[in-house]
């Protein structure tokens, strides 16, 4: 076996040289392939249609880099094609930087490069272009991905939080928490009863449905670090308006709140990569509510509270037992409690 | 709205009622702390039950000489720190073990202590020091921990034995002539472990209320209703709500582990000095797991922050809005005191659910 048949990834793979070359067609190419990739011009060409251009980028460097429901892979595209769909964008083209650590196998690099496949086909896109660096061992924690994406605007889309209004719904298209708790798990090597599986979704498909039957969306984000906890003081530092949920509507699997509160984790902060938040007219709410659920990213979508004109402007929750108590967004990395 | 709590809080209004004067109830347990705080209970309380916590938070007891030692622990050369969540961010005199991490050091949080004896037999050409925090409820996996590794010969693992018992703190805490109480909360973890009939002394001593209650909304009602009922009928008694879980001899396997690996000595709690028979130390056939004697270290004195009240606070000497630094110079960002950083320290909880003050519907009656 010469150095060239190694089945981990080694420096020479980023050299530049005939193994880089063999690397990007024989792997990254060979997962990803289409016609503008194939190309591998130095930069994709596009054929836009004019109007507004949605550009965003994000950085994965998620650990594990396998999780229950999901990896490194689906989450790139997952959470660079939301982030394009809150602002009612359809995702058009996405680039993938790839930093990968001397060392990594092969096959792992490829089960990787499959699931942003999948996780692209799922979302209707496609990786254009990209980027391979290899690092030295020990200098990272084997491989970290980027995506950058770029995304046409429905013509229906006037998302802005100066237009929330008191008495506005405020909806949710699922579970929350899920995707931190199967990450967390997976980390610390914690096994439950009932598997806890993330969350990780492309939901442009689902915006798209709400966007084309006409829904006005005053307002959407996905609810990724900081949780729902986090999108809700955004909606109330945004709109100068008290945001009120109720603790029974909140769609939550009885798996994941066990396991949050094993942790010590407030569910309402752990992250989500399959969940926005949607602010609508009240006027709106069950139409909205009906699209989504019919929906498979939306079926357990539940309208979960309101935006009411109190100040001062606070996020508060109406627990199940009646009580009430400030949410706010958490601070920094969360840790599971000791006893 | 969830009808049993509904009902469990009319009731307890009902209780109140029959008060002569306003009582306080202490919440030992830091996870009931947050509890009431994260399920709204405090919005739900008849203004004449106050409730202050207790000295259950295991990372706001732990005595900054601890963290010191934990800190000079992760400068030696092929250490490895392993520990729970919070401790990392607790600062000591010079920084904390986060920011020893950002210096270099090798500290992983770990979730059981069967994680951090995997990492030692992980790394054999590493000392894997474990971080042993916590009460009755976390000490008997130290102890596993210590037994497994004596058992497989793993000779690179030690821990730092900083765990503490929870009954000798609440005989201080009654000891002290300012603390007034109405009656305890007790911990559910810890009773599991000692059992209800550990707080009996408690009870007699101090003729001191006791009720053993766990973490659900429905439960630490009743456990409050417990308590408000003996103080409206003039009586201390220990009562158990949470028998489902809690027996009054406790689990036996857990308590013979502590028994075989540690030995009750004095040790020091932040706030309440040295309190005989409160900590545990490794018997002598075990002592080779003592990562201090290991490493030659010697705990120095503690030097809190001259203006952080976490001491009072974890004695139900004050609330966290009495403190000059809370919300201000000490936020969760920008601790001060370990009662700012722990998940469940009260003033964490304070800063995360009551910070405004102003929440709508409250009725404004904790002490």
């Amino acid at each position: 076996m010469t150095s060239t048949d190694t089945e981990r990834i080694v420096r020479a793979h980023g050299g530049g040289g005939e193994m880089m070359g063999r690397l990007i067609r024989e792997h990254i190419v060979a997962a990803l392939g289409n016609p503008r990739l194939n190309t591998l011009l130095d930069s994709a060409v596009l054929d836009w249609s004019g109007g507004p251009v949605v550009f965003t980028t994000d950085s994965y460097v998620v650990q594990p880099l396998f999780f229950p429901g999901g990896d490194i892979g689906r989450l790139a595209v997952c959470g660079t094609c939301n982030d394009l769909a809150v602002m009612g964008a359809t995702p058009v083209a996405l680039s993938l930087g790839i930093i990968v650590e001397e060392g990594l196998e092969l096959s792992v690099f490829d089960r990787v490069l499959a699931s942003v496949a999948a996780a692209a086909d799922e979302a209707g896109v496609s990786v254009v272009t990209g980027d391979t660096k290899v690092i030295e061992r020990g200098r990272g924690d084997g491989l970290y991905l980027n995506t950058a994406g770029v995304g046409s605007i429905h013509s229906g889309a006037n998302t802005d939080p100066k237009r929330i209004a008191a008495g506005d719904a405020i909806l949710v298209n699922g579970t929350i928490g899920d995707h931190g708790i199967a990450v967390m798990s997976a980390r610390n090597d914690l096994e439950f009863e009932t598997p806890v599986v993330s969350d990780a979704a492309p939901l442009n498909g689902m915006i798209a449905v709400l966007l084309d039957a006409g829904v006005k969306i005053r307002f959407m984000r996905d609810a990724t670090r900081g949780g729902l906890a986090g999108v809700l003081v955004d909606i109330t530092e945004q709109s100068g308006l008290s945001v009120e949920i109720e603790e029974h509507l909140l769609p939550r699997r009885p798996a994941t709140l066990a396991a949050a509160e094993m942790l010590g984790f407030d569910l309402l902060s752990v992250a989500n990569e399959g969940k926005v938040v949607i602010v609508v007219a009240a006027e709106d709410a069950e139409r909205c509510l009906k699209l989504l659920r019919g929906h498979a990213h939306g079926k357990d979508a539940a309208r979960i509270g309101r935006l009411a004109d109190t100040q001062p402007a606070l996020v508060e929750l109406i627990t199940a037992g009646g009580g009430r108590r400030v949410v706010q967004r958490p601070y920094g990395e969360e840790l599971p409690r000791i006893c | 709205m969830n009808r049993q709590v509904e009902q469990l809080a009319a009731t307890l209004n009902c209780e109140a009622d029959r008060l002569r004067h306003r009582v306080v109830f202490m919440e030992v347990c830091g996870t009931h702390t947050v509890s009431i705080f994260r399920h709204g209970l405090r919005a739900m309380l008849p203004a004449s039950v106050g409730l202050v916590s207790g000295p259950g938070c295991p990372v706001c007891v732990t005595a900054q000489r601890h963290i010191d030692a934990a800190i000079e622990l992760s400068r030696q050369e092929g250490v490895v720190i392993a520990t729970y969540g919070d401790m990392i961010r607790v600062p000591g005199r010079s920084g904390s073990l986060e920011k020893q991490r950002g210096l270099g050091a090798d500290v992983r949080v770990v979730q059981s202590t069967r994680s951090a004896l995997e990492l030692a037999r992980r790394n054999p050409d590493r000392e894997v020091v474990f971080i042993a925090v916590g009460f009755e409820t976390t000490a008997p996996a130290t102890a596993v921990a210590v037994l497994d590794a004596c058992r497989d010969g793993v000779t690179n693992f030690s821990i730092l034995p900083a765990h503490k018992l929870v009954v000798p703190a609440m005989v201080a805490l009654l000891a002290s002539e300012d603390v007034r109480l109405d009656g305890f909360l007790c911990p559910g973890h810890v009773s599991v472990v000692i059992g209800a009939q550990a707080y009996r002394p408690v009870v007699k001593r101090f003729n001191m209320p006791c009720v053993v209650a766990g973490f659900e909304p429905a439960n630490i009602l009743a456990g409050l209703i417990a308590l408000a009922r003996q103080a409206a009928d003039g009586e201390a008694r220990l009562e158990n709500v949470y028998s489902a879980v809690v027996t009054d001899e406790g689990n036996r396997v857990a308590c013979t582990l502590l028994d075989e690996v540690f030995e009750p000595v004095d040790t020091v709690w932040r706030a309440l000095g040295s309190i005989p028979d409160s900590g545990l130390a490794l018997r002598p056939k075990y002592a080779r797991f003592d990562a201090l004697t290991r490493f030659e270290i010697v705990p120095g004195e503690d030097e809190d922050h001259p203006a952080c009240r976490c001491g009072e606070v974890i004695t139900g000497r004050t609330t966290p809005d009495q403190c000059a630094l809370f919300g201000a110079d000490c936020t969760p960002l920008t601790p001060f005191g370990p009662c700012m950083v722990s998940s469940e320290g009260t003033c964490s909880a304070w800063y995360k659910y009551e910070r405004h003050g102003a929440t709508k519907g409250r009725k404004g009656n904790r002490q």
